[in-house]
């Protein structure tokens, strides 16, 4: 049954894609070449689309899959098949940090892992950089923005309207 | 709990990019206006994200949503984030060529990109003086980028080792000190 075996495979790709993002991409590879739901040419697009469309790629993925095969009812079946997983597996995590907080073995361990977080998130912020700062031009609204942001502690989505009309405009 | 809903609907909705671009809207979100969580705990959430299966978007809104009333929380937290993609996706999934050629749309889109470069930037000068403290966080936040830039080290280890750090350390300092 097509419903069961799109939640099936995208169960597999939430239960093993460990990293979330960009890891998601070499199992629906993998999905392109076993089943007729979308072919890898459809799936580069995907990822293109994904980066300018809100939400994360896996489940941008898992909707169109699903919607293409099955329809609405195909989509949803994708996407709870993709999250269930992880809501089970954070569910149980959570009660635990939750229990464990104050214990000062937990905390020396998350105390170490904090500034490694912290590098992977510069890590991602100079992926997006790379992307975009491919002018000077870009360059210079990169900076004007940062400095912006500093100074004026506006919400992130005004900063993003204000971007998408920016860009509009100067036709980046 | 409806308003739990709508700021992680309101997150999915303006979330470009996936995971890490979601971190500044989460901090403004979560930490600032609502005060639900602190930013120690958000990058616990982002690191037990990292090495748990699935998408860091859905593991951090989880927690969240756990965190503030119960699994059923946590599944509404999830529904709110997803909910905006599922609902853009299977309009474009019929015009997608269409839409990519727009090319209105893509210069939009490469104006966000530069924004959300710069936020990420921000929120990471927000956080650094609460995750980072003293020489063994420098150490550790050096040696990380360092194993990232140069060994290709994926983020699952990185995470792994640096939590293996931090109890060394601890466990040490305490024997010194005895």
């Amino acid at each position: 049954m097509i419903y069961w075996l799109l939640f099936y495979e995208f169960f597999k790709v939430g239960l093993f894609a460990i990293g979330g993002g960009l890891v998601t991409i070499p199992f629906l590879f993998d999905l392109a070449e076993t089943y007729p739901w979308f072919t890898t040419e459809e799936l580069s697009n995907m990822i293109a689309v994904s980066e300018s469309t809100p939400g994360p790629l896996g489940v941008n993925m898992a909707v169109y899959a699903g919607y293409k095969t099955a329809g609405i009812a195909g989509a949803f079946c994708a996407v709870t098949g993709l999250t269930f997983p992880s809501v089970v597996i954070i569910i149980v995590i959570a009660r635990f940090l939750s229990r464990y907080s104050k214990d000062e073995r937990v905390r020396s361990v998350l105390s170490g892992i904090r500034p490694a977080v912290l590098a992977l998130i510069l890590m991602a912020g100079a992926e997006v950089g790379k992307l975009s700062l491919t002018t000077w031009l870009n360059a210079a609204l990169f900076v004007l923005f940062f400095v912006i942001i500093r100074k004026f502690r506006f919400s992130p989505i005004l900063y993003i309207v204000i971007a998408a009309g920016v860009g509009m405009v100067l036709k980046l | 709990m409806f308003r739990l809903f709508l700021t992680f609907f309101k997150i999915g909705l303006f979330t470009f990019g996936g995971g890490y671009a979601m971190l500044p809207l989460l901090q403004d979100e979560i930490v600032r206006r609502n005060r639900w969580a602190s930013d120690e705990e958000l990058m616990d959430y982002y690191s037990v994200g990292q090495c748990t299966p699935g998408i860091i978007a859905v593991n951090v809104a989880t927690f969240i949503g756990y965190k503030l009333h119960g699994w059923f929380g946590g599944v509404m937290a999830t529904v709110a984030i997803i909910l905006p993609s599922f609902i853009i996706i299977c309009l474009i999934a019929s015009i997608l060529l269409r839409f990519m050629h727009n090319t209105w749309l893509i210069h939009a889109f490469a104006g966000i990109r530069i924004v959300v470069a710069a936020l990420i930037f921000n929120t990471l000068i927000d956080m650094w003086r609460k995750g980072v403290n003293g020489i063994f966080g420098y150490i550790v936040f050096a040696l990380t980028l360092g194993g990232l830039l140069c060994l290709n080290l994926s983020a699952i280890w990185a995470v792994i080792a640096a939590g293996c750090a931090g109890f060394l350390y601890a466990y040490t300092r305490r024997r010194l000190q005895k």
